[in-house]
């Protein structure tokens, strides 16, 4: 099936199997490989993009159910205000080990702050805990978010 | 314990001459590098192992030579050749070397070794690269050497003049290198790179997504794979609708491999293989279309001699075992059965845990194009050169022929270790004459593992009337053959309290299976400090001590002087221990089902003692509110930021073994295949943590694992101390503290 897709701002052809996952089409079709396969089954959110705006995982989206919204993946998040204040945020506090997570993590926190700009401890845990981090970097994902809601 | 795999490829001390080698490349580079006497042919010039490439417009290129997993070696090891080089770290570029095992040492990811082997080695290329720099300087202003200074990549002398390094590398490329033995190092309170926090050198490209790891690589012309093995360790293909799967869209192939069985593990007890397995190869033009023609397989499998286990079988044959003598008791000091009949107090107790997956988040996978003249192959490996031993083994081709390109490996852990998957890869690829890209699914990933072993023990304590610990009688079941363990399945005869109990015996009973085991981060200490540091924490209370001081009464009197690197060190322990009650508040009062517990390990040449505090809710569930670790690996720390992240990494990964993690066998394969049942620590679990480095004499050593064997026991001996009740088997179970 053909599908346009709009991502990072960007219309995109593709001509891929209805209920391929975005996850897929993202990183086989057009070669965006900054959303990462870790489960497949939603439990992971390495592959957090936003559609719309809103947090989703692409391994669980199929592109047939994509329509019209505007896609932003981990390279694009960079260009939004809030994205480039919580990309510094993660550098300035060297929040990465494998580093495989973190595309994830960070789509995960740019949306959360888009949200609320002045997350509690609490909402921080609500909205990041679907995000695994195997190599245990927690403790930096929280105070990178902290960092860049107080303005970086 | 060092895994074998790696102990072949870490051979301590100098093995071969070693000498530096200086050239200019192509436009008028200078490069510095080591040539290492008695291996491969002889060198030409210019085909040195550059570690360190200055070109004419002043761009420093520095070589890292071995993959990076995440434990931040990338950063680590150039930091060391910048800091004597004199550059500042802004102006350097990093290239990741691929496999060149003529050219370089060690490229390998495992064992915590990074720091260890590479410390003064690269410390020692980038001083001889600035003193011949300074060299050429010196000459060609017709000065004295050693009134040449370095700083920021330019050379001064007290006269006014001075050099960019890019302006001399014409000159240095025409001196001879200087020896080994005559190159100065910095005092270390000059660094101005090593010891600062630096942050990962790959970072701004992981925030901007960067294709970075294996699983990234795309080559020409390339198709997709998976690969189905029997989820029945040890099982075989017997017939498969091949057929069908080949009709459907996108499959351009579709094939059993045979498999063939190979080596590396059979040398410690391994009765799985870890060269090619059995299974069915599916190759389609996208990864989703072969994984969606695998849901469609329906194959009838040979189950082999493995289908009945389980990990009930295993329990129960490790209790009929344990109600005998060991089969194999392979240290005995002194008379333990006579020395437990007479005490004040005998302790006695059963442990056991369970196997447990690795889970690295990026799944294993490889992208290999064999065929046509060429064998080559990009994969996340911890051991590149053992892959290219096992993949010519497998696949009947020449090592020199097989070239291996590095990437970044979304987590490694021991995992990738192995190298399973780039042999299947290989194969694969050499069938359909074609590149192609190997991913696993997390599925495969959990039920392929080399799992860290399960094990029971049973250990038997004696304290005379003033508390000393006098016997300890050490029987466990663990997994093998005959008297060989299965990988990583043994129990090191020197592990603590070893030595320093007069009557002491360590027995084992082995059980044969095909489950697949082999090292996870901290191999053998990952479990074995857990049953230690526990049954201590029993006598200690058995002994009416707090357990710090049974701690230091087992320990005995520090050593006068340092012991030699590699030798238990009781004063080190004492060291850590001290700074860990300091930061703590060790002893402290604490509100109702909250309790402080204490563990230590000398776990790959580090030192670490760790504290928890824990409250157990009504309803059993664990909260760990703080953790204090203090750690000992070596006079100097490279980049406490790297560092102090590798610790609260390995906390995190340890807190996740004692809440969340096992892998069950029923009918002879894993039953939990995906993280909502074998779950790394959530961001909800994550305690603070707060860390001290302390800096002694020592040589520095690596941070990848030490700190992570003691937080488990911390943390069930501060459940103990909250309620009173003793975890003696993992992951603990909140219905036994509700």
């Amino acid at each position: 099936m053909r599908y346009t897709l709009n991502v990072n701002g960007q219309d995109r052809k593709v001509d891929v199997d209805e209920d391929t996952p975005l996850l897929w089409v993202l990183r086989d079709t057009m070669n965006l490989k900054g959303t990462r396969y870790g489960c497949g089954a939603g439990r992971c959110g390495a592959c957090t993009v936003h559609l719309d705006g809103a947090p989703v995982q692409a391994c669980q989206t199929p592109v047939a159910s994509v329509g019209s919204s505007k896609i932003i993946t981990i390279e694009g998040i960079g260009d939004t205000a809030i994205g480039k204040r919580i990309t510094e945020a993660w550098l300035k506090v060297d929040v990465m080990q494998c580093g495989y997570c973190q595309g994830g993590q960070i789509m995960a926190a740019t949306a959360l702050l888009a949200q609320k700009p002045h997350p509690s401890d609490d909402d921080i845990l609500n909205a990041m805990e679907g995000h695994l981090c195997r190599c245990g970097t927690y403790l930096r994902v929280k105070q990178a978010i902290k960092l860049a809601a107080e303005g970086g | 314990m060092l895994p074998s795999v790696l102990a072949k490829l870490s051979k301590p001390g100098p093995t071969r001459r070693t000498f530096l080698v200086v050239s200019a490349a192509a436009g008028g580079a200078l490069l510095v590098g080591y040539y290492f006497a008695g291996r491969g042919k002889p060198r030409q010039s210019g085909e040195l192992n550059a570690f360190i490439t200055i070109a004419p417009d002043n761009t420093v290129t520095l070589t890292a030579k071995n993959p990076e997993i995440g434990q931040g070696v990338k950063t680590m090891l150039p930091m060391l050749i910048a800091e004597e080089l004199d550059v500042d770290w802004r102006q350097v570029v990093i290239r990741q070397a691929d496999l060149d095992a003529e050219k370089f040492t060690g490229q390998f990811a495992g064992g915590s070794m990074a720091t260890t082997e590479n410390y003064t080695p690269m410390r020692q290329i980038g001083a001889a690269a600035r003193m011949l720099l300074v060299s050429a300087a010196a000459r060609d202003w017709g000065v004295a050497v050693n009134e040449c200074t370095t700083a920021g990549g330019v050379v001064r002398h007290p006269s006014g003049k001075s050099a960019v390094y890019g302006s001399l590398v014409d000159a240095a490329a025409r001196l001879k290198a200087p020896d080994l033995a005559s190159i100065k190092l910095k005092d270390p309170k000059d660094f101005k790179i090593v010891g600062k926090r630096v942050g990962g050198i790959d970072s701004p490209l992981i925030v901007r997504g960067a294709p970075l790891y294996g699983i990234d690589v795309e080559v020409p012309d390339m198709y997709y794979a998976v690969f189905h093995k029997c989820p029945v360790f040890g099982g075989s293909v017997k017939r498969a609708n091949l057929d069908e799967i080949r009709r459907m869209p996108g499959v351009k192939d579709a094939f059993v491999i045979a498999g063939s069985a190979a080596h590396t593990f059979e040398a410690e007890g391994g009765t799985v293989s870890t060269g090619l397995l059995p299974g069915i190869a599916i190759v389609a033009d996208s990864w989703w279309r072969a994984e969606k023609a695998r849901q469609a397989l329906q194959v009838d499998w040979n189950e082999g001699p493995y289908a009945h286990h389980s990990s009930a079988f295993f329990a129960s044959e490790a209790d009929r075992l344990l109600a005998a003598p060991p089969v194999w008791t392979y240290r005995k000091d002194g008379n333990p059965d006579a020395a437990l009949k007479a005490p004040a107090k005998v302790v006695e107790a059963r442990y056991d845990y369970p196997f447990i997956a690795h889970g690295t988040l990026e799944p294993q996978n490889c992208t290999a194009h064999v065929g046509n003249g060429v064998c080559e192959f990009w994969a996340p490996t911890q051991v590149p050169e053992a892959a290219r031993g096992l993949i010519a083994a497998t696949l009947g081709v020449k090592e020199k022929d097989i070239v291996i390109h590095l990437t970044r490996s979304g987590g490694g852990f021991g995992r990738r270790l192995m190298n399973d998957y780039m042999v299947e890869a290989g194969a694969i690829s050499q069938k359909i004459g074609a590149p192609v890209k190997l991913v696993w699914s997390r599925e495969d990933d959990f039920a392929h593992d080399f799992y860290r072993p399960a094990g029971w023990h049973k250990i038997t304590g004696g304290l005379d009337a003033a508390g000393n610990l006098t016997a300890w009688k050490h029987a466990f079941v663990s997994f093998g053959k005959g008297r060989q363990f299965a990988s990583c399945a043994g129990l090191d005869p020197s592990s603590f309290p070893a030595g320093r109990v007069a009557n002491l015996s360590f027995g084992t009973s082995l059980i044969e299976t095909g489950v697949p085991m082999g090292p996870l981060r901290a191999p053998g200490d990952n479990a074995l400090v857990w049953v230690f540091q526990s049954f201590l924490d029993e006598l200690a209370h058995a002994a009416g001590k707090d357990p710090m001081e049974f701690a230091a009464m087992v320990l005995g009197k520090p050593e006068g002087k340092p012991v030699k690197q590699g030798t238990f060190s009781a004063a080190r322990v004492l060291g850590v221990l001290a700074k860990v009650r300091q930061m703590s508040g060790w002893g402290r009062k604490l509100p109702p089902r909250t309790g402080l517990g204490m563990a230590f390990s000398y776990c790959h040449l580090g030192y670490a003692a760790e504290v928890v505090e824990a409250t157990v809710a009504k309803d059993g569930r664990v909260g760990v509110n703080k953790v204090w670790a203090a750690i000992d690996v070596g006079r100097q720390i490279v980049n406490p930021s790297g560092a102090e992240n590798q610790v609260q990494g390995a906390v995190m990964d340890g807190l996740a073994h004692a809440l969340n993690q096992k892998i069950t066998i029923e009918n002879g394969r894993a039953v939990e295949t995906n993280f909502d049942r074998h779950s790394p620590l959530t961001i909800r679990q994550a305690p603070p943590v707060e860390i001290a480095f302390v800096l002694g004499d020592a040589d520095p050593t690596g941070l990848g694992e030490p700190a992570l064997p003691p937080v488990i026991p911390a943390l069930t001996n501060a459940v103990f101390a909250a309620t009173g009740t003793r975890i003696r088997s993992l992951p603990i179970d909140p219905k036994l503290l509700a």
